[in-house]
């Protein structure tokens, strides 16, 4: 079975800027491997439940106590750019 | 004579407590063997001579005060370089995070502290842990100390392979499909991964989630039993931490396996198997059959589908994980017009090409459309996984197979084929599925020398009883903490 990828939407969805060769190249890699994973489908898995998480653990509660955060300067100190105590990044949206 | 870096962790404790050796002259017996061994094995990314001398001196004077002396006092430890250490760059492996210094401690590594362990440095892994040999590392691969034209295994490579030479004593690794097994298979020492919530994910950079795990690698089976007694325990900063007792694992090391019922796992241990592998493992049985335990074939039918549904499941939740390198908080920015252009050059540069696969790999199978064919049928078949496990515990004690179909292979010989890397972890991934534990210990070497490994699988929660077949596979095995050829040097007439 040979899987299609649309490799360059992946590529959006996931905010990984390739270019033209490496999706080339992933694409085919990602069919490969794919096929391989598509085994899934062949396990008759009629009425069988998904299982998100290998433990049963429901609501880990822990006592509401209140400690200090991480102090501003120190969260700040691995910031690629910091200004006047936040973040910096580019703008969200594209000039006009 | 042989080197301090060549004692056990229960050796080099019993020296310590007596006097006989120093916190201060144990570390420098490592400091040596590292500056022997890493020109050629780059064990370590990162060695902090520093911090390590000034905790071993303190830890020298503690002692000389009479102050109380935790169960890790003066042991050099390796930690794998996707926990956190506080003031000490942690990098995952990946270019993303070069130079990240974080300023917190994960809680395995606060528990290594407060139990007197001295911190050696940061270990080489596949990046984000996504690997099986450590080439996929942002920082160059490691070597296997048995032949250093191979692989140590991975993700946690550097850390089996220091633990194998003697740069470290113990190792913390961290395992998601055989990331600790594995390596401790390829360079001839003992891997641990326990029971999914044993040991807090706090600090530990998140690969996938539901699967991580950390856990111990050591040069026997009763150092791997005292380091778990260390770092497990419940911790309110992990959700999925298990609330539970936590029992002392060294409780039934010794005991022997008469009248245990082991479980040879059909699936895992024929086809696809190196047949120097299988020989050996075949051996490890057979002794495990004169020293009473009560042997049988069993068969799990998922297992080959455990592979196909982890290559979906891991590749899913890291794609989740890994979606907080966007350049803004910490780490690699590459700059952009926009938000998005900053964040898309900046994953686009500091992820390697596995990564970048994995991460793909995961939107895709997560994508509208595609989610109840591919992810929606691996959570399904991981549910079929746990079950074949349930149905196989209630007539068996542990099960057993080899930890990798192969010993180390060639560096450079799997990376163009993605797939053909995966396969080596087709024995470990099940146990990450059904989040129980498993061991790997060395049992043999194949004609070229190079380390066999031998797992045993328990119930969730059964860590007494693995570490108590464990002891036995490697007393039977006559193994005796053998040592790798690299380290011969420092071992002079």
């Amino acid at each position: 079975m040979a899987i299609d990828i649309d490799i360059a939407y992946v590529a959006r969805l996931a905010r990984i800027d390739l270019s033209d060769e490496e999706l080339e190249r992933i694409g085919r890699q990602l069919g490969g491997i794919l096929e391989h994973a598509a085994l899934v489908q062949q396990l008759p898995t009629e009425g069988v439940e998904p299982t998100s998480h290998p433990l049963p653990m429901v609501n880990a509660f822990r006592p509401d106590r209140v400690v200090p955060p991480l102090e501003r300067d120190t969260a700040l100190a691995q910031a690629p750019q910091a200004e006047d105590g936040y973040f910096r990044v580019p703008p969200t949206l594209e000039a006009e | 004579m042989s080197s301090l870096a060549d004692l056990t962790l229960a050796e080099a404790s019993a020296g310590l407590r007596g006097g006989e050796l120093s916190a201060r002259e144990l570390l420098e017996a490592t400091f040596d063997r590292a500056a022997l061994t890493e020109a050629e094995l780059h064990a370590y990314l990162t060695i902090d001579h520093e911090n390590a001398r000034a905790a071993a001196a303190a830890a020298d004077e503690a002692q000389a005060n009479g102050l109380s002396m935790g169960p890790l006092h003066g042991i050099p430890v390796a930690i794998k370089d996707n926990m956190v250490t506080a003031g000490l760059q942690t990098t995952a492996g990946s270019q993303i995070l070069a130079g990240y210094v974080p300023p917190y401690d994960a809680t395995a590594v606060t528990a290594l502290k407060s139990a007197g362990a001295i911190i050696v440095g940061k270990t080489n892994l596949d990046e984000f842990a996504m690997g099986s040999s450590t080439e996929n590392s942002g920082y160059g691969p490691s070597a296997n100390p048995w032949d250093t034209t191979r692989v140590p295994g991975g993700s946690s490579g550097g850390s089996a392979a220091a633990v194998a030479a003697g740069s470290a004593m113990i190792a913390l690794g961290s395992d998601t499909g055989g990331s600790i097994r594995q390596p401790a298979s390829l360079c001839g020492v003992v891997g641990m991964k326990p029971t999914y919530g044993l040991v807090s994910r706090y600090g530990l950079i998140a690969f996938a989630s539901s699967l991580d795990q950390i856990g111990p690698i050591s040069r026997t089976v009763e150092d791997a039993a005292s380091t778990l007694e260390v770092i497990a325990g419940h911790d309110p900063l992990d959700a999925t931490s298990y609330r539970g007792e936590y029992p002392r694992y060294r409780s039934l090391l010794g005991e022997g396996v008469s009248g245990l019922r082991v479980g040879v796992v059909g699936e895992l241990s024929g086809a696809g198997i190196h047949p120097e592998v299988l020989s050996a493992f075949r051996s490890a049985v057979d002794s495990l059959a004169e020293g009473g335990a009560i042997v049988s074939e069993v068969s799990l039918p998922s297992m080959e589908y455990a592979l196909s549904a982890y290559y979906l499941i891991a590749p899913a939740e890291c794609s989740a994980n890994l979606a907080r390198f966007d350049g803004v908080r910490y780490g690699l920015r590459i700059d952009g017009a926009t938000v998005e252009e900053m964040t898309a050059r900046t994953r686009a540069a500091g992820f390697g090409p596995e990564v970048t696969r994995r991460i793909l790999l995961g939107t895709y199978a997560l994508s509208a459309g595609y989610y109840d064919a591919f992810y929606g049928q691996a959570q399904k078949v991981r549910t079929l996984v746990i079950q074949d496990f349930t149905r196989a515990y209630e007539g068996v004690d542990v099960l057993v197979s080899p930890t990798s179909p192969i010993t180390a292979f060639e560096l450079g010989s799997r990376t163009e084929d993605p797939l053909s890397m995966y396969l080596v972890d087709v024995c470990t991934i099940p146990s990450n599925l059904a989040g129980t534990p498993g061991i790997s210990v060395p049992v043999g070497v194949d004609n070229a020398g190079l380390p066999i490994g031998f797992q045993i699988m328990a119930p969730a929660l059964g860590e007494e009883v693995l570490f108590q077949v464990a002891a036995e596979v490697e007393r039977a095995s006559a193994w005796n903490n053998r040592r790798p050829p690299v380290v011969e040097a420092d071992h002079g007439v």
